[in-house]
C-alpha cells in the first residue's frame, strides 16, 4: 500500500483535471469493488453491492484533486503565466519544477523577475503575477503546445525520510484514498448489512465541488469522510496540531454525526486502534461539511490523516497514520448499526 | 409562555437535545405527525382547516452559540473553538457549563496585572483564553471531560425594568416559544412548525428540511440584533427595543418579496399590532436557506429586537414578544389572503 | 442592431426588483418560445423545445445597486449596497430609485474619502431638509440603480448594467434568429445573480438541465493599471476555463472552441481566479451539471462606465447561436 501511494501521489491531477488519474483509481478500486465508473464531473465511484437490494447505503470518500496551477498567458518570449488552483502558497513556487499538461506533457521551472524588477522588495513574497513558468520553447512553439488554460502540476517524486515517513505532493488527500483501501483490504470476504460506496471526489480544494454533486446523487445513509489535518511543526503552535505517527484523528462538532464521533471513539479504544480527537466549532474545511447537507442531510464522520506542509511539494505524513484510519474504518463498518444511528435524535 | 424554560435549556449548534427533547414533548399532543431528520430538525406537521395541498412553515431554530472543548492542556484547563457568531470580547470571565453533566466552569485569562499595556489594549484572542474546571490535572479533567464536548453559556434567565428579558439563547428561543404559543392556531393550509438545528454556524439545519417540506410559504421567527444603544449611528440601527415586531425587507442572506412583506405589514398594523421594520441589510437567518430550496420558496421573516445578541446576557422586551406572536398568529390565520 | 441592448441597460432591475426588465424580455421572447414562465423567485424560464439533451443557457437581468434602510434627521437617505458596489466608484454619483425619485451619493462627516470609505458612509441625497420628507420619497426597501447613460463609439458600448444585459440581448437575439436546433432548449434570465448567485439555485432546480451554457460579463487585462494582457477588448468571446466560482467542463468548453474554428468566430481563452457567474451555482446541482461560460471582455465592470466592445459582442453572439442551433452533444 505504501508503494500504491508513493505511485498516486506523484502523479497529475489537479482540481478539473483529475482525469488525468482516472485509470489509476479505477485500477485500484477495481479488485475490491463490483463496479467502478467515472461521472460526468470526473468522480470516480467504486461500488460494493450488498446481498440484499434494499439494504442501505454507506459512503467512503477522499478526495482526489491536487492543488496546482493554469496556464493563464503567454508572452511574446515564450514564457507562460499562471494563476493558482486552490489553495497554493506562493512562496513554495519559486524555482518548483513543474510539468506543463499541453498537447505532452513540457517540462518546466518557475522564475520570477529578477529582483530590482519586481514589485515589491526583497523581504516581500513574490507574488504569482511576478512569476513565469519557462518551459525553454520560443513563443511561436509555446503557441503550438500550450493552450491558455491548461493545467499545470508539480513535477514532484516521492522520497520516503524514514522508514515510514514519506514526503511528496499530493499526499492530501491521495493518503486518504489508500486509507480507504486499507480499510476494503480488511474488509475482503466479510458481507456488510449495506452496499458500499467509495468516492474518489473531485475539485475539493475549490470549493468542496465534487462531492456536493456526487453526495446529492448517491444519497447515502451515511458517510466516513477521510482528509488530511496538521501535522506537528516547530513553529505550528498546539491549537489543532498532531503527532506525526499518533495515529487517526476523529473529528467531533457540529459538522460530525454524534453516533458516528462516540463510535469511532469507542471502536478506537476497543481494537486499540491509535487515534486521537479534534472539534471544529463548524466548518472542518473539508468535504465532509459539504456531504453533511446534501441530498436530505447525510450524517457523516470525518477521519484525518496528520500531515505536515500541507499544500507544498513536501507534505510529509507517517504511513502508520494512513493504517490507523484504513483500520478504525474498517472496524467501525462492522460494527456500524444503521438502526441506531437513525434513532440518535428521537430520543 | 414557555420562554424561561427555553432559554435555560442549553442547545449550542450540533447538540440540540435537550431543547429538542422539551419541545417534542410539547409539540406531541398537537400534531398530527412528527418527523426527526438525519440532522436533528424537529418536523412537526398539523393538517389544515382546508383541503388543500398548501404548506405553510414556521421555522425556529433551536441552537445558539457556544464553545466546544477542542483540547485539554497538561495542567487541566481546557481549550475551546467558538460555535457559531461569538465577539471573543464577550468570553473573559463568563460562567459555563460543560459537557452533558454541565459541570461548573469559569472561562479564564491571565489578570490584569499581569498583561503588558500592549494587551490591555488588544481583544483577547480564543486562541489565549481557556475554560477552568477546578481539575487538577489532565488526567482528572478527562474523567469528567472529553475532546468534543461542548460547553454552552451559563445565565440566569430574570425579567427587569419595563417589561424586559434578559437571558443567554434568546436567539432563537423566542422563535420556538411563539411557536410552541401557536400550536393550537388553526391554520387553512396545513401547517409544518420546523425547528431547525444549526443555523448558527451556517442555516445548515434549515436548508436540509426546506429542501424536504417544500412549502408553499416560510414564516421565519427570529430574534436579531438591536443597536438602538447609545452611540449607534442612526443609520446603524437595526431595530429598536419595545417597538415591535420585526419585518425584514432585506437582510444578508435574502431579499424579501416586498409586496408580501407589505401585506403582512399592513395586516398587522390594522390588528392593532405594533411592527417596525428592521433598517439594516445586513446579518442573516434560515430565510436565506428556505427561500432558495428546492424551486424557490415565497418567505417571510419576523423577529424579537434583542440588545447584546450572542452574548450570555441577551435583552429583550416582552411586549416585542407578544407583537411577534400576534403577528406569527395573523399570518396562521389569513394565510389564504397573503 | 444594438437598440435593444440600449433599452435592456436603461431599464432599472436592481438586484431582487427585477420585474420591469422580466416584462421588457418576456415581451420581447414570447411570440418566438413554447412557454415561458416565472418562477418563484422571479427567473424568467423560457423553453423552445426540441430533441435531446436539456441545454440550459442563462443570463442574470439584476443589476448592482443601492437599498434605502433608514433615514436621518437631516433629510438623508441610508443605504445599503445591493451586490458588490465600490465605495469609490459611488461616491457622488446618481442613483434612481425604482420609484423615480433621483439622488446623489455623498459621504457622511466620518467618512475618510481618500483611505477607507465604505458603502454605509454614503448616505442618498434626495434634496429632503427632513426625516419625514425622506421617508416620503423614498421608503424603507425602496431600491435603486446607478444612472449611467448608453452611448456608442468608435465600436465601443458604454452604459451601466451592461453586467449582464449584454447576456440578456444575446439570448434574446438568439431565441428571434435561430433557424434550427439540436437540443431541448431552455432560456434563463435569472434574478439576483449579483447577491451570490440566488436566482440560478431555484432556475437549476426548475429546469433540471443535462448541460448550461452562461452569458456574462469578464473584465480584461487590456488598460493601464494592469500588467496582464489576457484578455483583451475587441479580441473575440471569452470562453471560460476557470474563475472563483467553476471550472468548466471540458466537453462543453471543447465544444466551444470547435465552433468558433468551425465557423470563424474570434474567441480568447479566460482563466481568471476571482470572479463567479451563475454557473457557479448551476454546475452544483443534483449530480451536477457540465456547465460552460462565455463572456465578453469588460472594463470598468461595477460601475455605471462598463465597457464593452461591438464585434466582441457579435462574436459572443455567433457562438451562442452556435451552440443554440447546432447543439452541445
Amino acid at each position: 500500500m505504501k508503494k500504491k501511494l508513493m505511485h498516486l501521489a506523484a502523479q497529475g491531477g489537479i482540481s478539473g483535471d483529475e482525469f488525468l488519474i482516472h485509470d489509476a483509481v479505477k485500477k485500484l478500486l477495481a479488485p475490491y469493488c463490483d463496479m467502478v465508473e467515472a461521472d460526468a464531473m470526473g468522480n470516480v465511484v467504486g461500488t460494493i453491492y450488498a446481498k440484499n437490494p434494499d439494504a442501505p447505503k454507506v459512503m467512503l470518500e477522499a478526495h482526489i484533486d491536487g492543488i496546482g496551477l493554469m496556464v493563464s498567458g503567454i508572452d511574446d518570449d515564450g514564457f507562460l503565466s499562471f494563476v493558482p488552483v486552490g489553495g497554493v502558497d506562493s512562496a513554495i513556487l519559486p524555482g518548483a519544477e513543474v510539468t506543463v499538461c499541453g498537447t505532452e506533457p513540457l517540462f518546466g521551472v518557475i522564475g520570477a523577475k529578477p529582483p530590482h524588477l519586481q514589485t515589491g522588495g526583497q523581504d516581500e513574497a513574490i507574488k504569482i503575477s511576478d512569476m513565469v513558468i519557462d518551459i525553454g520553447l520560443s513563443a511561436e512553439e509555446a503557441r503550438q503546445k500550450v493552450t491558455i488554460g491548461d493545467a499545470v502540476c508539480f513535477a514532484e517524486t516521492v522520497e520516503q525520510l524514514s522508514k515510514n515517513v514519506l514526503s511528496g505532493k499530493s499526499f492530501d488527500d491521495r493518503a486518504g484514498l489508500i486509507s480507504l483501501l486499507i480499510c476494503l483490504d480488511k474488509l475482503k470476504g466479510k458481507d456488510l448489512p449495506f452496499t458500499l460506496y467509495i468516492l474518489a471526489a473531485v475539485q475539493e480544494e475549490v470549493g468542496l465541488r465534487g462531492a456536493v454533486m456526487a453526495s446529492e446523487r448517491l444519497a447515502p445513509d451515511c458517510a466516513f469522510c477521510v482528509d488530511v489535518c496538521h501535522g506537528d511543526t516547530p513553529d505550528g503552535g498546539q491549537e489543532s496540531i498532531f503527532k506525526l505517527g499518533t495515529g487517526a484523528v476523529i473529528s467531533f462538532g457540529p459538522n460530525i454525526h454524534p453516533y458516528l464521533s462516540a463510535l469511532a471513539k469507542t471502536v478506537a479504544e476497543a481494537e486499540k486502534i491509535a487515534a486521537s480527537y479534534d472539534a471544529d466549532g463548524g466548518d472542518t474545511g473539508t468535504d465532509a461539511w459539504a456531504v453533511q447537507i446534501a441530498a436530505e442531510g447525510i450524517p457523516v464522520l470525518l477521519l484525518s490523516i496528520p500531515l505536515r506542509y500541507m499544500h507544498t511539494t513536501v507534505e510529509t505524513l507517517h504511513f502508520d497514520d494512513v493504517k490507523a484510519v484504513g483500520n478504525l474504518l474498517a472496524a467501525m463498518l462492522l460494527k456500524l448499526d444503521l438502526e441506531v444511528l437513525s434513532c440518535t435524535f428521537q430520543n | 409562555m414557555y420562554l424561561s424554560e427555553l432559554t435555560n435549556l442549553s442547545g449550542v449548534s450540533g447538540n440540540e437535545n435537550c431543547v429538542r427533547s422539551f419541545i417534542k414533548e410539547k409539540v406531541e399532543p398537537f400534531c398530527d405527525r412528527i418527523e426527526i431528520d438525519s440532522m436533528g430538525n424537529l418536523l412537526a406537521f398539523k393538517k389544515g382547516s382546508k383541503d388543500t395541498e398548501k404548506t405553510l412553515m414556521l421555522c425556529a431554530h433551536m441552537d445558539e452559540v457556544g464553545l466546544i472543548v477542542s483540547r485539554i492542556t497538561e495542567e487541566g484547563f481546557l481549550k475551546f473553538k467558538i460555535v457559531g457568531g461569538i465577539d471573543p470580547r464577550v468570553l473573559v470571565s463568563k460562567r459555563v457549563l460543560v459537557g452533558e453533566q454541565k459541570l461548573h466552569g469559569v472561562i479564564g485569562r491571565k489578570a490584569i496585572h499581569l498583561l503588558t499595556a500592549d494587551e490591555r489594549k488588544q481583544a483577547p484572542k480564543v486562541k489565549e483564553l481557556y475554560v477552568d474546571i477546578g481539575a487538577e490535572n489532565k488526567k482528572d479533567a478527562e474523567k469528567r471531560v472529553a475532546v468534543g464536548d461542548y460547553i454552552a453559556f451559563a445565565s440566569r434567565t430574570v425579567t427587569f425594568g419595563d417589561n424586559l428579558m434578559k437571558a443567554k439563547a434568546l436567539d432563537d428561543r423566542v422563535g420556538c416559544s411563539v411557536m410552541l404559543e401557536l400550536l393550537k392556531e388553526p391554520c387553512p393550509w396545513n401547517v409544518c412548525f420546523a425547528f431547525t438545528v444549526q443555523e448558527e454556524v451556517g442555516l445548515r439545519g434549515a436548508k436540509v428540511c426546506a429542501k424536504r417540506v417544500k412549502p408553499d410559504l416560510a414564516l421565519v421567527l427570529e430574534g436579531t440584533t438591536c443597536s438602538d444603544t447609545p452611540g449607534t449611528d442612526a443609520s446603524g440601527v437595526s431595530t429598536r427595543l419595545g417597538r415591535g415586531a420585526a419585518l425584514s425587507l432585506i437582510d444578508g442572506t435574502t431579499v424579501y418579496n416586498r409586496e408580501l412583506v407589505l401585506k403582512l405589514h399592513k395586516l398587522a398594523t390594522d390588528a392593532g399590532i405594533m411592527v417596525q421594520f428592521k433598517q439594516t441589510a445586513t446579518g442573516g437567518n434560515d430565510a436565506g436557506a428556505i427561500h432558495l430550496a428546492a424551486g424557490g420558496v415565497p418567505t417571510l421573516s419576523v423577529s424579537v429586537p434583542a440588545r447584546y445578541i450572542h452574548s450570555p446576557s441577551s435583552v429583550i422586551s416582552l411586549s416585542d414578544y407578544e407583537a411577534v406572536r400576534e403577528t406569527a398568529r395573523l399570518l396562521i390565520r389569513e394565510v389564504d389572503n397573503v | 442592431m444594438f437598440e435593444l441592448l440600449e433599452k435592456l441597460c436603461m431599464t432599472p432591475a436592481p438586484s431582487g426588483c427585477e420585474k420591469q426588465i422580466r416584462e421588457l424580455i418576456e415581451k420581447e421572447i414570447s411570440p418566438y418560445v413554447d412557454s415561458v414562465e416565472t418562477d418563484v423567485m422571479g427567473n424568467l424560464i423560457a423553453h423552445k423545445k426540441g430533441n435531446g439533451k436539456k441545454l440550459m443557457f442563462a443570463a442574470h437581468m439584476d443589476e448592482i445597486g443601492v437599498v434605502a434602510t433608514c433615514h436621518g434627521e437631516k433629510g438623508q437617505v441610508h443605504i445599503a449596497a445591493l451586490g458588490g458596489v465600490d465605495p469609490y466608484a459611488s461616491l457622488y454619483q446618481r442613483v434612481r430609485f425604482l420609484n423615480g425619485v433621483e439622488a446623489v451619493l455623498a459621504p457622511d462627516g466620518k467618512a475618510d474619502i481618500l483611505k477607507t470609505l465604505k458603502m454605509q458612509q454614503l448616505y442618498a441625497d434626495v434634496g429632503a431638509k427632513t426625516e419625514e420628507e425622506a421617508k416620503a420619497l423614498v421608503p424603507v426597501g425602496e431600491a435603486g440603480v446607478f444612472v449611467g447613460e448608453y452611448t456608442e463609439q468608435n465600436g465601443c458600448i458604454r452604459s451601466k448594467a451592461l453586467d449582464d444585459r449584454f447576456g440578456c440581448f444575446v439570448l434574446i437575439e438568439t431565441i428571434k434568429r435561430m433557424t434550427k436546433q439540436e437540443n431541448d432548449l431552455y432560456f434563463v434570465f435569472t434574478v439576483s445573480e449579483e447577491l451570490g448567485l440566488r436566482g440560478a439555485k431555484t432556475a437549476v432546480y426548475n429546469v433540471e438541465p443535462d448541460y448550461a451554457v452562461v452569458l456574462d460579463v469578464t473584465r480584461t487585462g487590456d488598460v493601464p493599471s494592469e500588467d496582464k494582457k489576457a484578455l483583451e477588448l475587441k479580441k473575440g468571446a471569452i470562453i471560460k476555463v476557470m474563475d472563483r466560482g467553476f471550472i468548466a467542463h471540458s466537453v462543453v468548453r471543447e465544444r466551444m472552441v470547435e465552433l468558433c474554428e468551425k465557423n470563424g468566430i474570434d474567441y480568447q481563452m479566460g482563466v481568471l481566479t476571482q470572479g463567479a457567474t451563475d454557473a457557479g451555482a448551476i454546475h452544483l446541482f443534483g449530480g451536477g451539471v457540465p456547465s460552460g461560460v462565455i463572456a465578453v471582455p469588460t472594463r470598468y465592470i461595477h460601475t455605471p462606465g462598463e465597457t464593452v466592445a461591438q464585434s466582441d459582442i457579435e462574436n459572443v453572439l455567433a457562438l451562442t447561436l452556435a451552440i443554440a442551433e447546432e447543439g452541445i452533444l
